[in-house]
């Protein structure tokens, strides 16, 4: 039996792996989180897309100081969980959150963030929008400060623009010009060629509450189930069977609107972006329709805030400054294309032709007579889920299954209303604000 | 002719095996314009943007790393505790053999998401939360009734004879098995090992459960693709299927040599 | 002597197995019975069926159920029957056989969610497959293959993707189980003359039989797990247990709804195995 020498070998060899395993043991070990040489961590629930944390790696981070470790991941989950357990722990191994707004108030209602109006009022050069310093400001003071904004708008490829309804302009359309528009379309083409993001990672549910009720019924929560909502889930319906029925896979609405699959889409204007980026010529964004109740739309506002538990919070002001800084914002717009919390006009150089479409947009948008800004839902918590379950279940009881509407409606009124008493939250706007739990109408 | 079938057979399987593969190389090595031109080129016009953009991208050698500390811890401890388990269903009859084997199997009826949710719970705790140990403590999880089976499949093809003619020149129980069992056996439990490997490399949704700043490769890649611009997803698709095709090469006929896990 | 039935001890075949035993209570059980509890309680944690009932009472559960029985009652046969035969290829005369164990095995290299941007690109509208068909002729304009309105369209495309993700698992379970079929049964079935066909039904699938069982056992198990294929391909019309139990977590960020679902589906999923057991029952094989 020749088994001594080999056997030994082996066994040696085996003896060698498990000694590159605790090498490796001793290293984790020795430095929590693995990071190694104590970077600075960055961590971002946005620009979590390959190319994004690509670019704020190798573009936006570039010539700050100290080594930044950027963590992108779009869970909000994962950000909640890690900063609550972490402040419950007392280390601090996150320097800095960027989140959007509503995730930070979720935060913020906890007390696990620094109060930043130190940090705000010793970057009044940097001229942030009052707007967006308002959504900000809680209770007086700063939870975070203003990082990047962006709304949602549509998108249409140019062979669809003879088939716009006789008089109508593109920049100020209606929700019924819209439907005849994307019925013209499905008549010339044979095609269902209108495009919603209603697939796993999309955010039809936004079109739902910041577009949708808002336009048709000037409110959200209290005009659920209320007489406006009904015209607005026949036109819902209606619009559905111009759409192209692959939506329910569709994420972000750029791709489609590249391949041609889809004619006119609405979606968040950083997932349409590469259409407008890849094909300028082809692809032209305008602003959201407008409804009998005024153009609703959804401002969308991601702050920088640090967490309580940091013990020296000087390196991520530190870290702020940069990311704020003109220049900075400047390659963020140019390579993200996320629009900076303050006037374009601060931004040197002009902007590249997809981008600056949309800024113009956006800013088309922002000044129709009758716009109707939505906030994001706040003080929902770990309801938010929920929340958007709410609508998109009644989005695809009426659109997909048919369902009868005002039924539905009266279902869901009570699920709502479940989940706003379960998370305590009072109304936001377009809702009238007010104490007390948010009633639904 | 029979020949003739069965060559064509054969192709015919490879080719469905083969041919999506090569849309997503075709893909890969395209520019973004003929990506989303319809219809599609049979044929890439060997563009190497997207792919450069993988090779060279930050987080990589970092997320491979750990891929391949997390693959290497799973693969041996794995194997350390599937040796003896499957030694013994190998070797002994005894009763609750069959229901352990069935246990073992059903354990992996219980979905990975649901169960990441507490461990992540656990992990944090115990400090090894966003850690390569982490992920390996559950990876090993999730192979290990396979790994079982196939190590049992192995030991149960080594002749009963050696152990029997060591034990006979005096070795102990363990001796025989140490000097006549494991050199036979070692081709097999290194398969075994390997597959180990292989499931740990491919899982991704425990792993981005579990990690945060250490995230593996494929979480890494993918986690980040589901939402990236066509042309990036094929590339990342296939950078991230060149390593496992080469490891399976390396590795092809150990694989099918273990005697396939066994379930009576 | 004979050390395949020994008495040193009859503890030790026990002691061998705690090593992998306590690793599972610790890493699978425990975990578990924690999901269950969070099962049986509510979101103000309060103990009872809430969770349960609002997960049965939710519009989608039901579709769920059925669509995750249908996909594997689908997809079962055609697998064995795809492995089955590359596992013949592999262990048979054709020369090449590195090459087809090679390409056969290759999916084991793809993740599931990996397959799933594979085949999404190859069903999508304007994707692959439209592109060959009407390359070919056989349609004049692209199909919408991934259409919710067409059920039946959506689970073949998920039966087709999943077929390709997950037959090599099987493949390597069967070649193994035909490696130990004596060469001389097939050589007398040679002798008698026997065609490939009967060979395969009077010699070959009685041989295989436990090793069947084991690749439907495995089968079975892993087939209640997988979502991300689902989800490229059926998107948010389309639900599987699975991508419940997932959407619960990810999306509504409750563990409870999950967990529930994690409980229904390891019941289905043993109950599926129980009648995998039942309909091929174990027979003492020569050697066993």
């Amino acid at each position: 039996m020749g088994v001594s020498r080999r056997d030994a070998l082996r066994l040696g060899i085996g003896t060698a792996a498990l000694g590159l395993l605790s090498g490796c043991a001793l290293d984790t070990s020795g430095a929590p989180g693995g990071t190694g040489s104590g970077a600075l961590v960055f961590y971002s629930t946005q620009l979590s897309t390959t190319a994004e944390a690509e670019s704020v790696r190798r573009q936006i981070l570039t010539g700050f100081d100290r080594e930044v470790q950027f963590v992108a991941d779009s869970s909000v989950t994962k950000l909640l969980d890690r900063v609550r357990a972490e402040a419950q722990a007392g280390t601090s191994n996150l320097g800095l959150v960027g989140a959007l707004q509503g995730e930070l108030a979720t935060l913020h209602a906890e007390g696990l963030l620094r109060d930043m109006t130190d940090v705000v009022e010793s970057l009044d050069d940097r001229g942030f929008t009052a707007r967006y310093l308002d959504l900000a400001r809680v209770d007086g003071r700063y939870a975070f400060v203003p990082w990047i904004s962006a709304s949602y708008i549509m998108a249409a490829r140019r062979e669809a623009l003879p088939f716009l309804p006789p008089g109508a302009d593109l920049q100020n359309l209606t929700y019924d010009q819209v439907l005849e528009w994307s019925r013209a379309v499905q008549r010339a083409t044979g095609s269902p060629r209108f495009g919603l993001p209603a697939g796993e990672s999309g955010l039809l549910k936004r079109f739902l509450q910041g577009y949708a009720y808002p336009s048709f019924t000037g409110g959200v929560n209290t005009t659920f189930a209320g007489p406006d909502a009904v015209p607005m889930w026949e036109w819902l319906r209606e619009i559905w069977a111009t759409t192209n029925p692959q939506s329910v896979t569709y994420g972000f609405m750029q791709e489609p609107l590249l391949t041609g699959e889809v004619w006119i889409a609405w979606d968040h204007a950083v997932r349409l972006v590469d259409a407008l980026q890849t094909r300028p010529d082809d692809i032209v964004s305008f602003p959201a329709p407008t409804g009998p109740r005024g153009l609703g739309y959804l401002p969308v506002l991601g702050g920088l805030a640090i967490p309580a538990s940091v013990p020296d919070p000087q390196p991520s002001i530190d870290l702020i400054r940069h990311l704020t800084d003109p220049a900075r914002v400047s390659t963020t717009v140019r390579t993200v294309a996320w629009f900076p919390p303050q006037s374009l006009d601060s931004i040197p150089g002009g902007l590249p032709p997809g981008v600056g479409q949309e800024a113009q947009t956006l800013q088309r948008m922002v000044e129709t007579p009758g716009a109707l800004a939505s906030s994001l839902a706040v003080g929902l918590g770990g309801q938010s889920g929920a929340y958007d379950k709410v609508f998109t279940d009644t989005f695809r009881a009426i659109a997909l299954d048919g369902a009868d509407i005002r039924d539905t409606l009266a279902n869901q009124a009570v699920a709502l209303q479940g989940v706003l008493d379960t998370a305590g939250a009072a109304c936001w706007a377009p809702d009238p604000l007010g104490q007390g739990v948010c009633r639904v109408g | 002719m029979r020949r003739v079938l069965g060559y064509g057979g054969a192709a015919l399987l490879a080719g469905w095996i083969l041919v999506p593969i090569w849309f997503v190389v075709v893909g890969a090595f395209s520019t973004a314009d003929s990506v989303y031109t319809y219809p599609l080129a049979p044929w890439p016009d060997w563009s190497l943007e997207s792919m450069r953009f993988f090779v060279t991208s930050a987080g990589v050698p970092q997320a491979l790393l750990s891929s391949v500390v997390v693959a290497l811890i799973t693969g041996v401890l794995t194997l350390l505790l599937a040796a003896p388990a499957g030694y013994a269903l190998a070797r002994f009859v005894f009763p609750g053999a069959s229901a352990y084997r069935l246990t073992v199997l059903a354990t992996r009826a219980f979905p990975v998401v649901v169960l990441s949710i507490p461990l992540a719970v656990f992990f944090l705790q115990w400090g090894i939360y966003d850690s390569v140990w982490g992920v390996a403590f559950m990876h090993t999880a999730l192979a290990l009734p396979f790994v079982v089976l196939m190590v049992a499949g192995v030991f149960a093809g080594v002749p009963v004879d050696i152990e029997e003619a060591a034990q006979i020149f005096g070795c102990s129980r363990f001796g025989a098995f140490r000097r006549a069992v494991v050199p036979n056996a070692a081709p097999g439990l290194a398969a075994a090992g390997t597959f180990a490997v292989l499931l740990s490399y491919n899982e991704v949704f425990a792993a981005s459960i579990l990690t945060l700043q250490e995230p593996t490769l494929p979480v890494f890649v993918l986690t980040g693709l589901t939402q990236a611009p066509l042309p990036f997803r094929y590339a990342g698709a296939l950078f991230l299927l060149a390593p496992a095709f080469l490891f399976i090469l390396l590795i092809r006929r150990r694989l099918v040599g273990v005697g396939g896990p066994t379930l009576r | 002597m004979s050390v395949s039935s020994p008495r040193p001890s009859a503890a030790l075949p026990y002691l061998l197995l705690l090593p992998s035993v306590a690793y599972l209570v610790i890493f699978f059980a425990s975990p578990m019975v924690q999901a269950f509890g969070l099962a049986f309680t509510s979101t103000t944690g309060e103990w009872g069926l809430t969770s349960l009932s609002a997960m049965v009472s939710d519009d989608r559960f039901w579709p769920a159920v059925w669509t995750t029985l249908i996909l594997l009652v689908v997809l079962l046969p055609i697998q064995l029957a795809l492995a089955l035969a590359m596992s013949m290829i592999i262990t048979g005369r054709l020369r090449g056989r590195g090459f087809w164990l090679y390409v056969f095995l290759l999916p084991l290299g793809v993740s599931e969610l990996g397959a799933g941007i594979l085949w999404y690109s190859i069903f999508v509208e304007q994707g692959w497959l439209n592109t060959v068909l009407q390359g070919v002729g056989l349609i004049d304009r692209p199909v919408i293959w991934l259409d919710y309105r067409e059920p039946w369209r959506v689970i073949g495309t998920i039966v087709v993707a999943e077929a390709w993700r997950s037959t090599s698992l099987l493949v390597i379970i069967l070649v193994g189980g035909l490696r130990q079929i004596p060469k001389d049964y097939l050589e007398a079935a040679d002798v008698f003359h026997a065609g490939p066909w009967q060979r395969m039904r009077h010699v070959v699938l009685p041989l295989l039989r436990p090793t069947i069982r084991t690749a439907m056992i495995v089968r079975v198990v892993l087939a209640f797990e997988v979502f991300a294929t689902v989800i490229a391909l059926g998107g948010t019309a389309t639900d599987t247990l699975a991508t419940q139990a997932n959407r619960a977590y990810t999306e509504f960020q409750d563990a409870h709804l999950a967990s529930a679902y994690g409980l229904v589906i390891l019941v289905v999923s043993l109950v599926a195995v129980g009648l995998v057991l039942a309909a091929l029952p174990a027979r003492r094989e020569r050697g066993e």
